[in-house]
C-alpha cells in the first residue's frame, strides 16, 4: 500500500510541471502589460521599463519560464505577488485554512444530508419519500449559489438576526456560507447516492441478505450501502477538491478571505505569479484529494485492496 | 414419512404495464421430510418465482403454504424472521449472490449472528469452521473474499451460508447451472451427502433434466406458471405423459454418437404469461393440440398412482 502511495506521489511531479507550463503559456497569451499596470496609470515610459527589468519581464519567455521552475525546485519559491510583494506561497497558505474550513463544513453538511436522503430515496423508490428527496435535490442544484447566499443573509441575518452576514471570524460566521455551498453539493450527492443504491439494491446478494433473515435496516446499511460507496466517495472527494479551489461567488457574497476570491482578484490585476502559484498549489491539493479517494477505495472494496496485497497471500488463496 | 411442506393452489401474479403476469398459477404439491422435489421447466416458467414465494422472499398472491401442517402464508414480520431460520435458499449465481465486501467467514457467520446462535467470537469461529469443513471449504480460505475464489468454491460458500442455520427446508434455485460440469457433480454429490446425514428437505429448481434425475425423489414439470406433470422421478423418466415433458426428455443429450434417436422438437411461440387466455398454455407449441386444448385449461389428474398430468391427450 505504501509503495502504491509513493508511486502515486511521484506521478504528481509531471502533472504539476504540466499544470505550471500550461498556466505559464496562458499567462503569456493574456492581453495587457503587467509592468505598466504595476507602475501605475500615469507612470512614465522609464518607470515602466524599470519595473519591467526589476520583475525580470524583459527577459525572453523561455528564460522566465526556466527561472520560475528553478525557483520552485531549489527554494520552493512560487514567486512574489506583484501587488503586495509577499511570496505567493505565504499568501495562499494564509488563506488556505479559511477555504479548508468552508469546504470541510460544506462537505459535512452535504454528506450528512445528501447520503441519508439518497438512501431513503432509493429504499423507498417511487414513493413520496423518493419524490421529496428528488425535489429537494432538484431545488438545491438549480439555486445559484450567489442568489441562495443573498437569500440566506436576508432570512437568517436581516430578518431573523440569528447569524452574522459577512466575515469569517468564528463558527457562527461559518454556518451561512457553508450552508450555501453545501446545498448544491448535497443535491449532487443525493442523486449519486440514490442511483448507486438503486443499482446495488437490485443485486442478488441483497436478496441473499434478506434470505439470511437480516433485518431491512441492516440489509440496507451493511450490505447495500457498503457496496454503493464507491461512486459516492468519488463524488464527495471531487466536490471537496473543487471547493478547495474556492467557492468564488459564495466567498464574494459573504466577504470571506478565501483562495477563490484571492485568485479572482489576481486574474483581474494580471498578477501573474499569484495566478501561476495559486493554480499550482490548487492542482497539488486536488491531486492529493484524488489520491486520498483512491486509497479509500481499497478500504471500501476488498477487490481493489487485493490489487495491493502481497503476492504471498494471493498464492495462498489460489493454491 | 411426514409431510414437511405443503403448497395449496399457490398463485403469484405480478402487475406489469401490459397487464397481470401469471408467474405461478395454481400450483399445489407436497414435499415429504428428507426428500427432494425437483422442479423443472424452461427459463421464465416461474420456477424461481415459486421457490422465492415459498420462502417468502416474495409475498404470495393467493393460495396456501403449510410447514408442518401450519399455515405460513401470511406471516408477520417477526414470525417471518423465525421462519427464515427453518427455510433457506441456495441461489443460482454464486458470482452475484455473495456480497463482494464480505469475507468467507463473515458471509457464513452472519446468519448465526442475526439469530444470536453464538455467544462469542470463538464459538462463531468454531461454527463457521465446522460448516466450512462440512461443505469442503479449506479453513485457510476463511479470510478470502468471493472474488478470489472459483465458482465451485463460491457455491460452497452459498451452501454453507444456507446450511449454517441448520434449516429444515432448503430451496435450491439452480445451484449448479452456473458451474462447470465437473464441479456440478461435486456440488450435487455434496448436497446429497448432506441430505443423507442431516435429513434436509430440498426443493431443487433446475432446467437441466439430467441434474434433476440425479438428485430428485419427485419431479414437478412446470410450463408457464402451471404444473403440467408431477410424479416420482423414476416414473417420469420411464413413462412421461405430457407432450412437454416428452419434448424436454428428448432434449437430454446422450453421450454416445452412435445412438440416433427421434427428437421431439417444439415449434411455435411461447404463449405470453401476461393475462393468459383460457385453454392449455402449451397448446400453441403442442403437436397433439386440438380445439378442446385451446378452449379449456386441463386439470391436473392422477393417471396412475402418484403420477399427475395436466393434459387433455396424455401420452399413455
Amino acid at each position: 500500500m505504501s509503495k502504491y502511495i509513493l508511486k502515486r506521489l511521484l506521478q504528481l511531479i509531471p502533472v504539476l510541471i504540466g499544470v505550471i507550463t500550461i498556466v505559464f503559456i496562458l499567462n503569456q497569451l493574456m492581453p495587457g502589460d503587467p509592468a505598466r499596470m504595476l507602475a501605475g496609470e500615469g507612470a512614465t515610459e522609464e518607470a515602466v521599463e524599470r519595473v519591467r527589468v526589476e520583475m525580470g519581464l524583459d527577459k525572453p519567455v523561455i528564460v522566465q519560464y526556466i527561472n520560475y521552475l528553478a525557483g520552485i525546485v531549489t527554494r520552493g519559491d512560487l514567486g512574489t505577488s506583484y501587488k503586495t510583494g509577499v511570496p505567493v506561497l505565504t499568501e495562499v497558505l494564509e488563506r488556505l485554512p479559511t477555504t479548508m474550513i468552508l469546504a470541510g463544513i460544506s462537505t459535512l453538511i452535504s454528506v450528512g444530508i445528501g447520503v441519508p436522503l439518497g438512501i431513503a430515496a432509493a429504499t423507498w423508490q417511487n414513493t413520496l419519500v423518493d419524490y421529496a428527496a428528488s425535489g429537494l435535490s432538484f431545488i438545491g442544484v438549480s439555486m445559484p449559489n450567489f442568489w441562495q447566499g443573498l437569500m440566506n443573509i436576508l432570512v437568517f441575518s436581516v430578518y431573523l438576526n440569528w447569524l452574522p452576514s459577512s466575515g469569517f471570524y468564528g463558527p457562527r460566521y461559518w454556518i451561512l456560507p457553508a450552508l450555501t455551498v453545501g446545498t448544491s453539493c448535497m443535491a449532487t450527492i443525493t442523486r449519486t447516492t440514490r442511483s448507486s443504491m438503486l443499482e446495488v439494491i437490485r443485486q442478488d446478494y441483497i436478496r441473499t441478505a434478506r434470505a439470511k433473515g437480516q433485518t431491512e435496516y441492516q440489509t440496507i446499511v451493511r450490505h447495500a450501502l457498503g457496496n454503493a460507496l464507491i461512486p459516492i466517495v468519488t463524488i464527495v472527494g471531487l466536490e471537496f477538491g473543487s471547493l478547495l479551489g474556492g467557492a468564488v461567488l459564495t466567498e464574494s457574497v459573504f466577504a470571506i478571505p478565501g483562495i477563490g476570491k484571492y485568485m479572482v482578484d489576481a486574474i483581474t490585476n494580471r498578477n501573474y505569479p499569484v495566478i501561476m502559484g495559486g493554480v499550482a498549489i490548487l492542482a497539488f491539493i486536488f491531486s492529493i484529494c484524488n489520491l486520498v479517494i483512491d486509497v479509500l477505495y481499497a478500504y471500501i472494496d476488498p477487490r481493489m485492496k487485493s490489487q495491493y496485497s502481497t503476492k504471498k497471500r494471493k498464492a495462498e488463496v489460489t493454491e | 414419512m411426514s409431510t414437511l411442506l405443503e403448497v395449496k393452489n399457490l398463485k403469484k401474479y405480478f402487475k406489469v404495464p401490459a397487464g397481470t403476469l401469471h408467474a405461478v398459477d395454481d400450483v399445489s404439491f407436497q414435499i415429504e421430510t428428507g426428500t427432494t422435489m425437483g422442479v423443472v421447466g424452461e427459463s421464465g416458467c416461474g420456477k424461481s418465482t415459486l421457490g422465492r414465494t415459498l420462502i417468502h422472499l416474495l409475498p404470495p398472491t393467493e393460495g396456501q403454504i403449510l410447514l408442518d401442517g401450519k399455515s405460513i402464508t401470511n406471516v408477520k414480520k417477526r414470525q417471518l424472521h423465525t421462519l427464515r431460520k427453518n427455510m433457506q435458499m441456495i441461489f443460482q449465481d454464486p458470482f452475484s449472490s455473495l456480497n463482494p465486501r464480505m469475507s468467507v467467514s463473515q458471509a457464513i457467520g452472519e446468519p448465526l449472528q442475526i439469530y444470536g446462535l453464538v455467544k462469542n467470537k470463538q464459538e462463531l469461529d468454531r461454527r463457521v469452521r465446522e460448516t466450512m469443513d462440512t461443505v469442503g471449504l479449506a479453513a485457510r480460505l476463511a479470510d478470502s473474499y468471493p472474488h478470489e475464489l472459483d465458482g465451485g468454491r463460491r457455491q460452497r460458500i452459498g451452501i454453507a451460508r444456507a446450511l449454517v442455520l441448520q434449516p429444515r427446508f432448503i430451496v435450491c434455485d439452480e445451484p449448479v447451472s452456473a458451474l462447470d460440469v465437473s464441479i456440478q457433480a461435486q456440488i450435487l454429490n455434496l448436497m446429497q451427502d448432506l441430505q443423507r446425514e442431516n435429513g434436509y428437505t430440498y426443493l431443487f429448481i433446475t432446467h437441466d433434466l439430467s441434474v434433476v434425475r440425479h438428485i430428485s425423489d419427485e419431479i414437478c414439470v412446470m410450463y408457464l406458471g402451471k404444473v403440467v406433470e408431477h410424479s416420482p422421478a423414476k416414473e417420469l423418466f420411464q413413462h412421461c405423459c405430457h407432450p412437454y415433458t416428452k419434448a424436454l426428455l428428448s432434449a437430454i443429450p446422450i453421450p454416445n454418437i452412435d445412438v440416433k434417436r427421434e427428437r421431439f422438437l417444439l415449434k411455435g411461440e411461447i404463449t405470453s404469461p401476461i393475462d393468459p387466455k383460457p385453454g392449455c398454455r402449451f397448446a400453441a407449441r403442442c403437436s397433439y393440440a386440438t380445439e378442446a386444448c385451446r378452449q379449456e385449461s386441463p386439470e391436473l389428474r392422477e393417471l396412475s398412482p402418484n403420477h399427475f398430468c395436466a393434459c387433455h391427450h396424455p401420452l399413455m
